[in-house]
Formats: C-alpha cells, structure tokens, sequence
C-alpha cells in the first residue's frame, strides 16, 4: 500500500524536473560546436577553391572513403590559385568515420569538417557526397569559379596573405573564413 | 676445445680486384662502380644522377662515401657512382662511417634549399627518390631561411613534355639520355652557378628576355617520355598524366607493347578500370629500360567515345546498322558465312595487330568454319615473293636460332634495307645506336637520304632511288667490295622492312647476298601481330607451324591435331589480299571476314572501297568505326589489348605473354568471338580463351624452317622519272595518323613536322612548296631539301596532310607528278 504511493511520488515528482527529451527532428539538436561532422571543402575569400587535388586526405583516409582527381588549372578556367585543383572530389559517408586524419592531412587547410551530422539517407548513391555537395557556399564577396586569381599574381599572394585578405573580406578578427563558413550554414 | 675455424682464403679471379666495404670483403669485376658493388652487398647508397644504363656523371654528389686506398684515407669523401673499384680498397658508407652520413645529409639540404615544398602538387609525390631520400638521409629541419630561387612553372619544352626548373636538382640524367641514348640532345644545362638549369634553345632565350612563353624549335624526340621517368624529381612531367592520379591509386600490372615489332615491356597503371599511364618495363633482353613515346603515351584509343560497345547488325529493310544482342549478331553472322561460303566462297582479313591466339584462331577459323585458305593477314603493300620468303626465312626462327637485340648490339655490321628503324621500329634503333656507340657496329643504310636514324646511328647512307634497293643490293659484291667484306664477318646482320614488298626482287637479292656472305638475315615489320600471324598460319600459303598447305604430309598432321577427317583441309594455296579484293569485285568471292583493317593501309585503297561494295556479307570484328563497319553487315566488337591475356611474338620470334590488365570490362578478345561464331557453324576452334588458344596452338610444334623454297624473282626496273615526275620515296612516321594515336593531342603534338624532302637539284624551282600527285589526287606539302637522289621525292606516308595511299593511291617506287605548290 505504502509502497504503491512511493512509486507514484517519484513519476509525480519528476512532472517538475527539467525535460531531457530533445524534440527532434521537429526542432532540432545542434550539435557542439567542435563536433566533427561533414566535411566542407572551402574557398578563398575571392571563391576560388583551395582545393589542390593533392589527395593526401584520401592517402590519410583509413576508411579509404574519400576518391580525388586532380585537373590542370589553365588561364582560361582556373578553379584555384596555381596549377592544380580538384577535379572530382567525393567522400563516401557510408565508409568514413569522422576520425579527422583528412582535415589533419590537407596542406591547404581546404578540408574541415563542420557540425552538420545528418548523414542518413534510404539508399547508398545518395551518400556519396560529391564536390558540388561539399564546397562551401559563396559568402558575400565570392565569385563562383572558374575566374581569375582576384587577390594576387599568383598562388603565393594567396596563402602568405590569407588572414590579412579575410579580414579585407569582412571576416572578424579571431575567426577564420572557415569558421565563418559554418556560421553561415547554421 | 674448440678452434675456431681457419678464415678460408678467397682466391681472386683474373680480373677481379678484393676490396672491403663496411668491414665486409668484397671481390668485384675490375671497373665496377663502388655504387655497384654496394648494392650487390645490399647496402643502397643514396643517389640521383646515377642509372645504370647512362655514363656516370657525379653531378649530384648524393652518393659520397669515405674510401681508403693503401691505408691511406681520402682527404675528402667521394662519389661512389664516379669511382671503381682497386684491390686492397677500404669504403665505409654511411652505414659504418658518421663522415658520409654527414656528408650525404649536407649534400641533401643543400638540393633541398632551392627545392619547392609544392610535393602535394607534384606528379612525383608519393614515388618521388628525392621525397623517399630525404626522409631516410636527410635532416630533419633545414638552416635556410632565405627566399628560395623561382622560376615561371611549367615550362612546356614539347606538347607532351613540361620542365619545372625550382624543383629540378640538375643530376643531367634526361641531358645525358638524350645526349647518350636517344641522341635528341634538344635539351641541356644553360647558364652557371646559382643560375644554372635545364633547358632546350629557345628557353636559353626566354631566361634572357624573363617571359613565360616558347616558341620556336621544341625539344623533338620519339623517346622523350623516358627522360620523365628516369627524372628522379618531379621537374620533367608528362601533359598526359599531369595530376590524374597518385601512386597509391594505381593498380600496375606487366603488358606488353602492342604498337611495333618490338614487343617492349612495359607497365600499365590503371585506376578504377582507366588506363592512367604506361611506364617503359625492365627486358634486358629487349627494350632495357626504354620505351618510345607511342608506346608509353598512346593508350586512349581504348576509352575513345566512339569505341564500339555492343555488337550492331544491319537492318535489311532501313540499311542502318543498329544494336543487337550477342546472341542475334552472331547468329546473323554464322547465317550470312556459312551462306556465302556455301556460294562462291569467304575471305579472311585478320590484319596486323592481332596477338599470337587470336590470329590462331582467324587461321583455324578460316580453315574449318569456312573452309578455305583464303587468309592473309597482311594489311599493306604485300607480294608473292614477300610469301616465299616469309615461309622460306622469317617461320620458326626463334631467339635461339635468329637474329636478337642482343645480336644487333654485338654485330660488327649491321645493313638495314628498306628499314627505317627510328621510324617503323624504335627499340631496334636505340639498339644499334648502342651497339655504334659502345662496341662501334658499323651500320650501314640502304636508303633515300641521311634520315635522323642514319646520323644518329653513325651510320653510313647508300642512296638508291626508291624501287632501286634489289639493284642496290646486288650491287654491293661489285660496288661496295668493303661491305661485301664486312658482311662476311661474323656477327653481321642484315635487316629488312616491310617496305621490302613493294620492292619487286628485293628478298631474292636479300636472300642471295646472304647466302653468299653467311651475314644473318632478319625481317622487321612495322606492325606488333606480323610475326605471330605468320606462325600460325594467316596466310594463304601456310597452316600453323609454318607447314605448307600444299604440302599432304603436313595438311595430314594438322588435320589430326585438330579432329578433323583425312582430306578436310583445302591443297590448294588461297588468295593473297589484293586477290581476294579482286575476286570480291568479279564476285569470285562472296562474304568477308575482317579483322583490324583499314582500307586505307591496303596497296589500293579504291579497289577495297569497290570490294567491301561489292561483297554480299561483311563480317566485321572491330574495336573502332572504320570504312569497314560502314560496309559491314554485322559487327562484333573486340577487346582492346589492355582487357584481354594474350601474346606478342616480337621480330625475334620472341614470345611476350602478358595477362589481363583491366579486368571484368566485358569485352571479348577475337578469340572468344571466334570461338562462339564457329560453335554456330558446327566448327569447334577450342579457342574460347586466349589460353585454351594457345595450348590448341601448342599441340602444333612448329616445323623445322628451311622446308620451303627461297624467293627467286629478278630484279624489277628501277623506276625512271622523266620530266615534271619524280620516283616517289615514302614511309611512315612513328608519330602520325595512325588508328591506334587517336585522342592523344599531347603526343600528336611531339611528331615530326610533316615535309617533302626533294634533292637540291630536284628541288630548284619548285619554290616552298609541292604538290605531288597522281591521277587519284594529290599531295601539297613543304619542301625541304636533303640529300635524296636527283628526281626522288619523299612524302611521310600517313601524316596530316599527307596520306600517301589514300590520297595518291601510290607507294613507295611509284613515279609521281611533281609541281610547284606555291607559296603559302
């Protein structure tokens, strides 16, 4: 008998704590701001990609889940500063394992995993994230490539340049493009 | 007690010296580079500049070692690639000796200080000995900390060849190549001290004037890809390759060369069922490291849009060829051969390219499923004469008993006749451009002019004018009373062409001087399926094995090995090509079976357009559209080398067997096709792979050569141009407009440039250009002026803008028109 109304106490009592349950996915759960996530491949505060096609994360990838091709920029149609972007770029979601050792092996710091962590879908073509799928959006003041180098002679000017010619873009001090990048898709 | 056992005392041969490394004792050929002698111990010494098969430089100072001679040290370390070996000699390498390792590390950071780090850009990376090198010899950090030296990257010194001077470390390897083994030196070091570099004439220019663009004369080789992978840095690149793949993404596999007659090794690297690249392979025997640029560069033909994927048969009513499966188009096909065979009968035209299995199974094919002897391979300009001496002198020669690489290399003499080996075989020219270079073989050339094969072989020219070559070389006993000589010599070597067949008495004459001089004889033809289509008997002369078909003994032997009744087997020799076409057009012949043909290759192209009208039932196995699809009324297409096992028998007769590369794709090699089309005929050919074909042909050992009787034809007139003509003299180019160098911009770019060449005299006031032609049509190119024969035109046979058959439907000794072609 006393030991029915105990019972009850502790589902009433709880009507009062605070609700752990996340409403999702109606509402939504973001995740913590260093989670690492899907990848994001970025862009030079003019657009121009940073992507060399140097395939060094798919060389790091112990889940061999990330395919690259490189292509010969020419004057014509330059997707990067330099002579070599990534032509076909695509990371297969059902193999990676958010480890990070690609992000860690990109010597342009194109590479960076943001916290978007919706990666299910009903059929496996569909997780196969190609280039379109993982460049990150044009932020005011970038040009979709190809089109020439607008912030230096050559790809030099680019990379020993890079925070100043972010600041110049408007990005604040303390962050990097990248960061802002993924500001811009929360 | 026990004794330590005696150091048993190491007799050293004559010629060999004692020398310790690391503490080891080490006996050595006398003039072996200590370099060497490490490597046998199994200590590997860093090194750049050093290759075996080049002149040791020591331009790159990796491979410093502290040596010791009588006691006394060296004050300095020493390149180990530029130093033999002396008796009594002590080497400490970086192994044992803190001093070379110290010393290898500075060299190191010294090449390093002008390096770029752009390795994650570089085609290198990844098997780059610089990268490997100085991970296992160098230091950890570098001390510079100044700007580094740049230069404006790339630096297109051909179409397909790209310098990238800040990565270069100057180890001269592809200077040296170039100077030593091809003998293109169109590139070399320029300038000095920090400045210095590599460079071809007109970057000598650019580096004054500070501009980024060439102009002018490019660095012009048929061998120029061997410098790109010999380069032991990332500064020569190919435009072919440029940042397709990495070295972990690709997959190598062993093949074959399936371009000329040289049957070279090579190594394909393919990626996700693509072709990425092919690297000369290591053949001692055959190719040593080198391969020519068609070889290494001209595989996209295979992923070409238009390649033909399904097989296609015409529709009666439309006249369109459209889509079939399989099962219709080989059915379509077995009904319309076995029609036309049960007429007036089939002819077969496998053509040049096929492996040793497939045109076994064209041979067998034509003798059980259509039962005739109607088969010659031979794509080109071709003979009876050609016949009796391929069946008399070129069956069954093997490596053993028959000329090799190795014999040309040795040979004090080597005469090439109607042979242009830069040109139709370039393996055989980097051959005997060692063999002058190294051990001073005299080579001697029966020709039109002072080609580049002929200068850079130290060579001597004996000009005749085309069609005049029997002349020529019977001529030699009573003109050239010292080459007569030298061909007794032993070891002498005589080469022959393909363009021998348009030469009436050419073989005969061959065949004659060496039966008088005991020199060797060896036929070289252009294409890589000749040898094996002779062997197993696609001709109509010959069944497998070089066994006669006239012969009742043999046809006997053969029927047995294949299952067949006594008598199965046509007596009687078939039609050679132009019979067949000729018998088409009369219709003597009813259907046509074709392999890799082109009209255009044929000695009368007008008179195979005509046939392949004319015929009622076209077969065609092709990888391509070509003239023949259009007429065909079945198409069957074919795998590629690169997705089917097979084998090559080079001109030595050697046997290059190579497995699949690309695995799963799907197409059929002929003899599968063959095989399935034959079941439909009630003809079993057990050739459903390229295996079963080879055991089938296995159980034919091949006969004993010599059965058949020499050619022996008189010479023919030497041609006589009279006025406003000329005698025309043609051959093609390795780099031109072939079938096989479709979709390759970067390689067609690298060809020669396509000229006339005509006698000074000749050439007098014809002005810059001329116009050759004929009654077909005719020919307008630039003209140049070498040393040909007066009234002697030259014209590159199947370049752009100068297809000789097609265009002339003339050959090599036709006598043509000659005009002035004005000035454009």
């Amino acid at each position: 008998m006393f030991d029915a109304l105990k019972g009850f106490g502790v589902t009433f009592s709880n009507m009062f704590k605070k609700v752990a349950t996340e409403e999702y996915p109606e509402i939504g759960a973001p995740a913590a701001p260093r989670y690492h996530g899907r990848h994001q491949l970025n862009r030079h505060p003019d657009g121009l990609e940073k992507c060399v096609g140097c395939e060094l994360c798919a060389w790091a990838c112990p889940a061999d889940a990330i395919f690259v091709e490189g292509g010969d920029n020419t004057e014509e149609e330059r997707y990067s500063p330099g002579e070599r972007y990534g032509k076909d770029y695509q990371i297969n979601y059902l193999r990676c394992i958010g480890c990070g050792l690609c992000v860690e092996a990109c010597p342009t710091r194109s590479l960076t995993m943001i916290n978007f962590y919706e990666l299910a879908d009903d059929n496996r073509q569909d997780l196969i994230y190609t280039k379109e799928d993982l460049l990150a959006p044009l932020l005011p003041g970038m040009e979709q490539p190809p089109h020439p180098m607008r912030l230096g002679d050559n790809e030099q000017d680019y990379y020993v340049n890079g925070p100043e010619l972010a600041r110049d873009r408007g990005v604040p001090s303390g962050e990097t493009v990248e960061t802002s990048e993924e500001k811009a898709m929360q | 007690m026990t004794m330590a056992p005696e150091e048993p005392k190491v007799e050293v041969p004559e010629g060999y010296v004692k020398l310790t490394i690391d503490g080891e004792e080490v006996i050595a050929p006398k003039g072996e580079l200590l370099i060497r002698t490490a490597e046998r111990l199994g200590t590997v010494i860093p090194r750049f500049c050093d290759h075996p098969l080049l002149d040791p430089a020591g331009a790159c100072r990796q491979c410093l070692v502290e040596v010791e001679m009588n006691g006394r040290p060296m004050p300095k370390p020493q390149a180990s690639c530029t130093m033999t070996v002396a008796d009594g000699m002590v080497v400490k390498t970086q192994r044992t000796s803190p001093v070379a390792d110290k010393a290898q590390q500075g060299v190191m950071e010294l090449l390093l200080i002008n390096h770029p780090l752009d390795c994650p850009i570089c085609d290198k990376g990844g098997e780059c000995p610089l990268q490997n090198q100085a991970m296992a010899h160098g230091r950890a950090d570098s001390r510079f900390r100044d700007t580094k030296r740049t230069f404006p990257k790339p630096l297109p010194i051909s179409t397909q060849v790209l310098l990238d001077r800040e990565r270069c470390v100057l180890c001269q390897r592809c200077t040296r190549f170039s100077d030593q083994i091809a003998g293109d030196p169109f590139i070399d070091l320029l300038e000095r001290g920090a400045h210095q570099q590599i460079g071809t004439a007109e970057t000598a220019e650019i580096y004054d004037a500070a501009s980024h663009t060439a102009s002018g004369k490019p660095f012009q080789s048929y061998f120029s890809g061997n410098t790109i992978q010999i380069c032991p840095v990332g500064a020569l690149t190919s435009a072919q390759y440029r940042f397709r793949s990495r070295p972990f993404d690709l997959v190598s596999s062993p093949s074959v060369c399936e371009h000329c007659s040289s049957g070279c090794a090579e190594r394909t690297d393919f990626r996700r069922g693509k072709v990425m690249r092919k690297l000369a392979g290591e053949d001692p025997e055959v190719n040593e490291e080198w391969i020519c640029d068609k070889g290494r560069f001209a595989f996209r033909y295979a992923t070409a849009a238009q390649r033909l994927r399904t097989p296609l048969v015409r529709n009666a009513e439309t006249g369109e060829l459209e889509e079939a499966s399989w099962t219709q188009a080989l059915a379509a096909a077995a009904d319309g051969l076995a029609k036309a065979r049960d007429g007036k009968g089939v002819g077969v035209l496998p053509g040049g390219r096929l492996t040793l299995e497939d045109a076994y199974a064209y041979s067998k094919f034509a003798r059980l499923a259509l039962r005739t002897n109607d088969i010659d391979y031979r794509a080109r300009a071709h003979s009876a004469e050609e016949l009796d001496f391929l069946a008399s002198r070129v069956v069954g020669t093997t490596p053993e008993t028959g000329v090799t690489f190795t014999a040309l290399e040795h040979a004090p003499l080597v005469l090439c006749v109607a042979f242009e080996p830069e040109e139709e075989a370039p393996a055989v020219f980097l051959r005997l451009r060692k063999g002058a270079r190294k051990r001073r073989t005299k080579v001697v050339h029966i020709g039109q002019w002072t080609t580049p094969a002929v200068s850079k072989t130290f060579g001597e020219l004996l000009a005749c004018v085309p069609g005049g070559e029997a002349s020529a070389v019977e001529g030699i006993a009573q003109h050239a009373p010292d080459l007569d000589e030298a061909l007794r010599a032993e070891g002498a070597v005589v080469l022959v062409g393909e363009r021998a067949a348009e030469v009436p008495g050419l073989f005969s004459a061959l065949h004659r001087l060496s039966e008088r001089t005991g020199a060797r004889l060896a036929w070289i033809p252009r294409r890589a399926g000749e040898r094996g289509a002779i062997e197993v008997g696609a001709l109509p002369t010959l069944l497998p094995g070089g066994r006669s078909v006239e012969d009742a003994a043999a046809r006997s032997e053969v029927e047995q090995v294949w299952g067949l009744e006594a008598g199965a087997l046509p007596g009687t020799p078939g039609r050679d090509v132009t019979g067949m076409l000729n018998a088409l057009v009369t219709r003597d012949l009813d259907g046509l079976l074709v392999g890799g043909v082109d009209p255009a290759d044929l000695p009368d192209p007008a008179l195979a357009r005509k046939a392949l009208a004319a015929a009622s039932f076209v077969v065609s196995l092709e990888m391509l559209p070509s003239e023949v699809t259009e007429h065909a009324d079945v198409v069957l297409p074919i795998a590629p080398v690169d997705e089917k096992a097979g084998s090559f028998l080079n001109w030595e007769g050697r046997r290059r067997e190579f497995s699949i590369t690309l695995e799963g794709t799907g197409a059929l090699p002929d003899c599968r096709v063959l095989d399935t089309l034959g079941v439909e005929m009630d003809a079993d050919l057990f050739t459903q792979t390229p295996a079963a074909a080879a055991g089938d042909l296995a159980r034919l050992a091949p006969k004993p050569t010599g059965s058949a009787a020499a050619p022996d034809v008189p010479n023919g007139h030497v041609p006589k141009a009279g006025d406003g003509q000329a005698v025309l003299a043609t051959w093609r180019q390795l780099i031109d407009e072939g079938t096989l160098q479709i979709d390759e911009p970067h390689l067609a770019g690298t060809a020669r440039p396509v000229v006339a060449r005509m006698s000074k005299a000749s050439a007098a006031g014809l002005g810059r250009r001329v116009t050759v032609s004929t009654e077909r049509g005719s020919v307008t190119l630039p003209l140049e002026v070498a040393d040909l024969p007066d009234g002697v035109v030259w014209l590159p046979a199947n370049s752009p803008g100068s297809k000789v058959r097609a265009t002339l439907g003339a050959g090599h000794g036709a006598v043509v028109t000659i005009a002035a072609g004005g000035d454009q």
